[in-house]
């Protein structure tokens, strides 16, 4: 079930006779586009243990960070958030992060740290989310993933971006090997079979 | 000789003394007890001098006493309210409030996409912080905080029923 409608999901878990699987409620979760980046970042890292992930773009409203942020959370990840002012990561989250004693960073431009990442998990900037067309403006280059950014960039850090993609990563990227986001949305295709057999019993 | 007119608050015989409460939330208080559905004596006062809240309200209710969880209920909008319990004219107990940890009803989600102000579903909350409180509401991660809180309105008919069946019960 996807809808708009923020622990829709949630509710319809209580009231319904068979199981709900959420597939994106408003703002809030997406567990299981997290299921797939989890796949992704232990298939591309070998391990989810002490990661550096990097959260670009639209944090606020961006629900599959949120969902990623919370599960990441049990593996000893460093987080850094990188979005514009009005896009933060809201401040629940945060706390979620502080009461578990886990270090995370906020930063408005990621170009001068980009070397500590070992995932960077790209979103979309939507203009929309702006009160201020003016805001959008002024940000919506600096949110933007280029192919030239990713030269001093670890070995094993790979590109992850929940897809579809606007420009926030430029066609250039694509056919470096960093970049991970098709082979991250084919993944998509296994882990929601997976679900599905394990809800209807079949191994 | 002719009685002097006087104001008949007084002292009570038996029943219940809520003091310190907010005087802005005075009438909160009253809807979440049901009380403006009681039909033993009320009296109240309010925009009373306070040195901790400044201005405070009071309620006197004759012949009825409260459970702990029902009167914790008012911990969100009056935290510092303190119970007298009278019989005989006498205070044989004090009571404080309570922040419970989780609260079913009473009050709304502050997101307005949340599935609570969409459908008739009741909302809980898990208390995160009773000090300043704030209450994560049970269907997502959102959080809503002493500011924001609002007190849901057709929550009145509910309480009076509670209220009413607890008499009920009582006078039995």
């Amino acid at each position: 079930m996807s809808f708009p409608v923020e622990g829709s999901d949630s509710y319809a878990s209580e009231i319904s006779s068979v199981p709900v699987i959420n597939a994106g409620d408003g703002a809030n979760q997406h567990p299981t586009q997290t299921l797939l980046d989890l796949y992704s970042i232990r298939k591309t890292q070998g391990t989810l243990d002490n990661l550096n992930i990097f959260m670009v773009g639209d944090l606020k409203y961006g629900r599959t960070v949120h969902s990623l942020m919370m599960a990441m959370s049990r593996w000893n990840t460093t987080f850094n958030f990188i979005s514009p002012e009005e896009l933060k990561m809201p401040e629940e989250f945060k706390l979620y992060l502080e009461n578990l004693g886990l270090k995370y960073y906020e930063h408005l431009d990621f170009t001068e740290i980009i070397s500590r990442a070992d995932i960077i998990y790209m979103t979309r900037v939507q203009k929309e989310r702006f009160s201020d067309p003016i805001e959008y403006e002024k940000v919506k280059n600096v949110y933007v993933l280029k192919n030239s950014m990713l030269s001093g960039t670890k070995t094993n850090m790979r590109i992850l971006h929940p897809l579809p993609r606007v420009n926030e990563i430029h066609t250039d990227v694509d056919s470096n090997p960093k970049a991970y986001y098709f082979e991250q949305a084919l993944n998509g295709v296994f882990t929601r079979q997976s679900i599905l057999c394990s809800l209807l019993g079949i191994n | 000789m002719k009685e002097p007119k006087q104001l008949r608050v007084s002292a009570i015989q038996n029943g219940t003394v809520i003091d310190h409460i907010p005087a802005k939330n005075l009438f909160k208080v009253i809807t979440i007890l049901g009380l403006d559905h009681i039909d033993t004596h009320l009296t109240f006062g309010t925009n009373l001098e306070s040195k901790k809240l400044g201005k405070k309200a009071i309620i006197k209710i004759s012949d009825k006493y409260f459970e702990d969880a029902d009167i914790n209920r008012i911990a969100l909008v009056a935290p510092d309210a303190k119970l007298n319990i009278i019989r005989d004219y006498e205070v044989i107990e004090k009571k404080v409030v309570e922040v419970p940890d989780t609260i079913i009803g009473i009050a709304r989600c502050m997101n307005p996409k949340c599935i609570t102000n969409f459908e008739t579903v009741t909302t809980r909350f898990r208390v995160v912080s009773k000090k300043n409180v704030a209450l994560k509401c049970h269907y997502f991660e959102k959080i809503t905080t002493q500011e924001n809180l609002q007190i849901i309105e057709c929550y009145l008919s509910l309480s009076y029923e509670r209220t009413r069946s607890s008499s009920l019960r009582m006078a039995q």
